[in-house]
């Protein structure tokens, strides 16, 4: 019973690391048909906003969830005024772009900090379930992934700003034509995805490696669930996290590691397979989800 | 007689070879000049995921060289150190190493890191009749007359951590270690020496390098149950599992003993509250308080500064196998490869930082201290020298006094 009750915590947990890992990739992916290829240093620059504010006295909290939001928000906006504004619907080229960004960013912070850098551990300790010790940062962990999901979802549905978003989404040119600034539109919501990768990015310090390399270790995750999901962002990113986080979560638990990740990407596969546009985008979920977000 | 008529090809032709032996003219007196400095190869990872690694080995190869210089260098010559930085990259391990071979016409190889990186450049080095030092511990199997391996391997360290743990923490042990050949054999050693003291092992578990979430392992190793968690996990990735063992509560429940905490950077990157309690036995600690000790660190420390991460003994290993081609260079009198191999095979010995280091003639590795230590506050508390340890797990299948033609690795079969 208590082993029941500990592997269904540890799911939870992993899904909501898949939420944070790809939600923010989600919303600039989704929105602007962007890949950017960068996200996984987006996550590590996070991280290291939460470590280097952190150890300079700022409080954790505040580092981890006001000063890595802000701090990558800003830089995923002048990267766009840079770089991506530049490139919009060149796929390919958007993906160069990027990925130089990475390479650059990488290199950047190394040069700054090192290859190895001291970081702050996770706070409140652990807790059982029954006889199995876990982590009290992993409830921090799922309601940080709920709260953001959740906070993407009402800002797109109820607020002015989520509307003019989704107009500019579906047709750029008649937006314009009402009044809208596609190109403001474009900033914000890549601001807004990069914001969301450092908030996830500050949230998983405590409990990752961190190290100017962290993000190739999360950029694949990131990418499988956010494909998986299909064109709706939260739902689809959602959807898409609680399906495979449970896949390789459980089979990690009663296999291996190996088979853990291999469970992931097979399930990745033969769901793309099935489901070309993701889980909300084609099939029978797709029209069942056809108007969700 | 014909009148002399150079026809405009011949001319052309001789113009260029004119040209051409004005232009290599200063190419051959540079060449001439260079030659006075002998040129000692360096293959590491400065950059990338490894490069932690690589630039504390960098500087302590640095250290040794100019050292070297100081006191008057090697055979009457200067020594210069040609050093490529291998970006944590395979490929460009194979693409450095036939340069170091065959444009720079170095002397000696040091280098190579991951076990990966050394099966990489090995068979460039025989190829090219260059000697090569590996100077990092390892699973052990190496069987090569050209090739030096002088850090550690199982037999001098895994076999003093395990029969600790078993005798201070009790019998069952459960293995994790990193998904290559480093952490697959080293596991298997681990298990060899739980059930020659007695123990058993409950699962041995194996991570790809990407793998950054542990929960599922931690519940698992929890059912189990075990006395002790053996760590044979690698790179920042895998650090992970430390901290979030620590969050869960673990650390004070059941200890971890490793075979590669700590040889990087973890022991001042990761918390105490994280750290403190983790056993591991290397070749080296920068803590060793004997007098050689001291004064290597200190020298390192008033070179490179506070900002070299940490001195452990992949770094103290690099600048022990230097000091020992160079005995091996002194004792041949020359720089000739198959002159140095034999002056080496006589036993030659320094005195290095970790204590005496004494080459073996049948496996080309060496016999050293050996030392366990306990994490305590950002340091390591080294409690335990096992001196003059031979690298028996080696010797049991490499015997190069009677097989000198061998070049191999062998996997040990350690009987699972």
């Amino acid at each position: 019973m208590a082993l029941t009750g500990l592997i269904l915590f540890n799911i939870a947990n992993s899904i909501a690391v898949l939420v944070l890992l790809s939600l923010g990739l989600g919303v600039i992916y989704g929105m602007m048909r962007v890949i950017n290829l960068a996200h996984g240093e987006f996550l590590m620059l996070g991280a290291y906003t939460t470590v280097v504010s952190a150890n300079a006295g700022l409080n954790l909290w505040v580092a981890m969830l006001v000063a890595a939001p802000l701090a990558v928000g800003l830089f995923g906006l002048a990267v766009e005024r840079l770089f991506i504004r530049f490139l919009y619907g060149r796929i390919i080229d958007t993906m160069l772009a990027t990925w130089g960004l990475s390479l650059a960013v990488v290199g950047l912070i190394t040069t700054i900090f090192g290859t190895t850098v001291r970081g702050v551990s996770a706070p409140f300790g652990g807790f059982a379930i029954g006889g199995y010790q876990t982590s009290v940062y992993s409830w921090f962990v799922i309601a940080v992934a709920a709260a953001m999901a959740a906070g993407v979802w009402l800002v797109l549905r109820f607020t002015k700003f989520g509307l003019i978003v989704r107009a500019t989404m579906q047709n750029p040119d008649m937006a314009a034509a009402l009044g809208v600034s596609p190109q403001w539109i474009y900033m914000m919501t890549f601001a807004l995805g990069s914001a969301l990768a450092g908030l996830a990015g500050g949230v998983l310090a405590p409990v990752s490696g961190v190290s100017p390399v962290m993000g190739g270790a999360f950029i694949a995750r990131a990418f499988i669930t956010v494909l998986g999901g299909g064109p709706a962002i939260v739902t689809g990113t959602g959807l898409a996290s609680g399906l495979f986080g449970s896949i390789s979560e459980v089979a990690t638990f009663f296999t291996t590691p190996v088979f853990g990740q291999v469970a992931l990407l097979l399930a990745a596969l033969v769901m793309i397979r099935i489901l070309p546009q993701g889980i909300t985008g084609s099939g029978l979920t797709g029209r069942l989800l056809r108007r969700s977000l | 007689m014909r009148p002399f008529r150079p026809s405009r090809r011949g001319l052309l032709q001789s113009a260029a070879t004119l040209a051409g032996g004005a232009l290599a003219a200063p190419l051959v007196a540079r060449h001439a000049l260079a030659a006075d400095a002998i040129k000692v190869g360096s293959l590491l990872d400065l950059s990338g995921p490894i490069g932690s690694s690589g630039q504390a080995m960098h500087a302590t190869i640095r250290l040794a060289v100019d050292e070297l210089n100081a006191g008057g260098g090697l055979l009457g010559r200067q020594v210069e150190l040609v050093n490529y930085d291998t970006q944590s990259t395979i490929q460009l391990y194979s693409q450095y190493a036939q340069q170091l071979a065959l444009k720079d016409k170095v002397a000696v190889v040091h280098g190579g890191i991951t076990s990966a990186s050394r099966e990489a450049i090995r068979p460039v080095f025989d190829r090219y009749a260059t000697l090569y030092f590996y100077n990092v511990l390892y699973e052990g199997g190496v069987c090569d007359r050209d090739c030096f391996c002088t850090g550690t391997t199982p037999a001098q360290t895994v076999n003093k951590l395990v029969p600790y743990a078993l005798e201070t923490w009790g019998k069952k042990a459960y293995i994790i270690a990193a998904d290559y050949n480093y952490g697959q054999i080293t596991a298997k050693w681990m298990g060899k020496y739980v059930r020659d003291g007695g123990g058993t092992v409950q699962a041995t578990e194996f991570f790809p390098l990407d793998v950054t979430e542990f929960a599922a392992t931690i519940s698992k190793i929890q059912q189990a149950g075990p006395s002790v968690v053996l760590s044979a996990l690698v790179g920042s990735n895998h650090t992970a599992f430390y901290r979030q063992w620590a969050a869960a509560g673990m650390k004070d429940k059941i200890p971890i003993a490793s075979t590669t905490f700590g040889l990087v950077n973890e022991i001042a990157t990761i918390a105490p509250s994280e750290s403190n309690g983790v056993v591991t036995s290397y070749g080296y600690y920068e803590e060793l308080s004997t007098p050689a000790s001291t004064a290597f660190t200190k020298a390192v420390r008033a070179k490179f500064g506070d900002g070299l991460p940490y001195i452990s003994e992949l770094a103290c290993a690099t600048y022990e196998g230097f000091k020992l081609w160079a005995e091996g260079v002194k004792k041949a009198g020359s720089l000739d490869r198959m002159k140095v191999t034999e002056a080496l095979e006589t036993g030659i010995a320094v005195d290095g930082p970790s204590g005496k280091v004494t080459i073996d003639h049948a496996t080309h590795h060496v016999v050293r201290n050996a030392y366990l230590a306990r994490a305590a506050e950002r340091k390591w508390d080294v409690f335990q020298s096992y001196p003059d340890q031979a690298p028996a797990d080696t010797a049991a299948v490499c015997d190069l006094i009677k097989e000198p033609k061998l070049s191999k690795q062998f996997v040990i079969d350690v009987k699972t």
